[in-house]
């Protein structure tokens, strides 16, 4: 089973991540915040990361960086998920080293389309 | 054949029939009973714009219009056109694997493509992107693409390029998108050098000749599924007259030409594909 952690500050977000990412065979994880992420990615990387953009504590784009620099062995692949459509924000996040991006609000299919793009589904 | 539909709450049994048997005139569709709902859902658009109450006036209206662009209309919303970037992915890698080899085998001309039953254009934009990444689409001799359907509203937003941001979600890769798409009021828009790649054209497959011209390769992916037996048959003799001697067909995962046709053969090289069974000189091993 692959796993996938889902990082965003709301918690009804993460609700209904949890719920379609289930019903796609994932084992899922949830953090509140890029701190809490980083914690668990260093603790058990997961194959995927869902990650919300704008949260307060450190952001989408804070913790890629964070990422990067740390030694992970297996780097997780991020599907990175916000409500701007912006080219100069998406462009931003990639060159940051998200791999796919996803815009809120989400359906199964659409989630389903990016984890396997990214090779995770 | 088409069996009774029975009536519902907007529409009478009779006025039900007509525009199923208009669909079938029409796209060689046949609405099977246990979906006549769809009908009464397809149509509730165009009910409001055109500011009718039921299907019997739309029916109504149907017969005293002249033009039959009213038709174009009903048959177009009953289509389905559901369609995605990059559908099956893998299939379309090995498109771009076939055209390769067709290429190597005939550099004096070019390549050509049908896309049939196109639908809004992601599965020929798809291909136009992924031969122009692997360089295929460079010269003179690039690859030509011709992508036809029958609903010309499908077709004016395949030309436009411009798709919703759901519909850019579904299937296509981020980068891709920020390479070939530029945002435009919420929407995406294809750019034109890859629009341009594509010839979009209006052609019924029940009804016209093939378009002129012998094609290498044939895409035509979800769109049997939607015609009977005998329709089947018509339409695989359209595509076989189409297809260059030993030339390829692809269709749609769960579509088969077994029973259908002795025009085509399952390919042996390409994994899925079919090949034309009249090719006494294949395309693919000798420069003709
Ligand atoms: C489900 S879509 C498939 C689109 C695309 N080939 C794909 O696989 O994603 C089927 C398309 O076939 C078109 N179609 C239906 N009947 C047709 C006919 N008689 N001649 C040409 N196109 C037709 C519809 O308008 C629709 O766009």
């Amino acid at each position: 089973m692959k796993t996938c952690l889902v990082v965003d500050d709301s918690k009804v977000i993460r609700k209904v991540a949890r719920h379609i990412l289930e019903t796609l065979n994932f084992e899922v994880r949830e953090a509140g915040d890029g701190r809490e992420a980083l914690d668990a990615c260093l603790d058990t990387p997961p194959d995927v990361i869902l990650l919300d953009w704008n949260m307060p504590v450190m952001s989408g784009m804070d913790f890629l960086r964070a990422l990067k620099d740390s030694d992970i062995a297996q780097r997780p692949k991020v599907v990175f998920c916000t409500t701007e459509n912006g080219m100069a924000y998406i462009r931003a996040a990639i060159e940051a080293g998200a791999d796919e991006y996803v815009m809120k609000p989400f359906d199964r299919e659409t989630l389903e389309s990016k984890l396997q793009i990214v090779g995770v589904a | 054949m088409r069996a009774t539909l029975t009536p519902s709450a907007s529409g009478s049994s009779s006025a039900m029939n007509m525009i199923a048997a208009l669909l079938e005139q029409r796209a060689g569709q046949q609405i099977a009973a246990n979906r006549a709902w769809r009908i009464e859902t397809a149509l509730k658009p165009l009910l409001r714009v055109r500011g009718l109450k039921t299907l019997d006036e739309l029916v109504a209206q149907l017969s005293a219009s002249r033009t039959g662009e009213l038709g174009d209309q009903v048959v177009d919303a009953l289509l389905n056109q559901e369609t995605s970037f990059f559908r099956d992915a893998m299939v379309l890698d090995t498109v771009s694997e076939a055209i390769r080899a067709i290429q190597a085998a005939n550099p004096e001309r070019r390549v050509r493509i049908w896309s049939a039953g196109c639908s809004t254009g992601q599965e020929p934009l798809s291909l136009a992107m992924l031969l122009t990444e692997k360089g295929m689409m460079q010269d003179a001799l690039a690859p030509e693409i011709v992508a036809t359907d029958i609903s010309p509203a499908a077709l004016n937003r395949a030309r436009a390029g411009r798709y919703s941001q759901f519909e850019i979600q579904r299937g296509l890769p981020v980068r891709r998108m920020v390479t070939w798409f530029e945002s435009i009021g919420g929407d995406w828009v294809a750019k034109p050098e890859l629009v341009r790649r594509v010839q979009f054209r209006q052609h019924n497959l029940t009804s016209d000749c093939a378009p002129a011209g012998r094609f290498d390769l044939i895409l035509c992916r979800n769109v049997m599924l939607y015609f009977s037996p005998t329709v089947r048959r018509q339409v695989f003799d359209i595509l076989s007259s189409a297809v260059r001697p030993g030339g390829l067909l692809v269709l749609g995962a769960g579509e088969t030409v077994i029973d259908l046709t002795e025009h085509f053969n399952p390919s042996e090289q390409f994994r899925g594909f079919y090949a034309a069974a009249d090719g006494a000189t294949p395309t693919l091993t000798t420069a003709r």
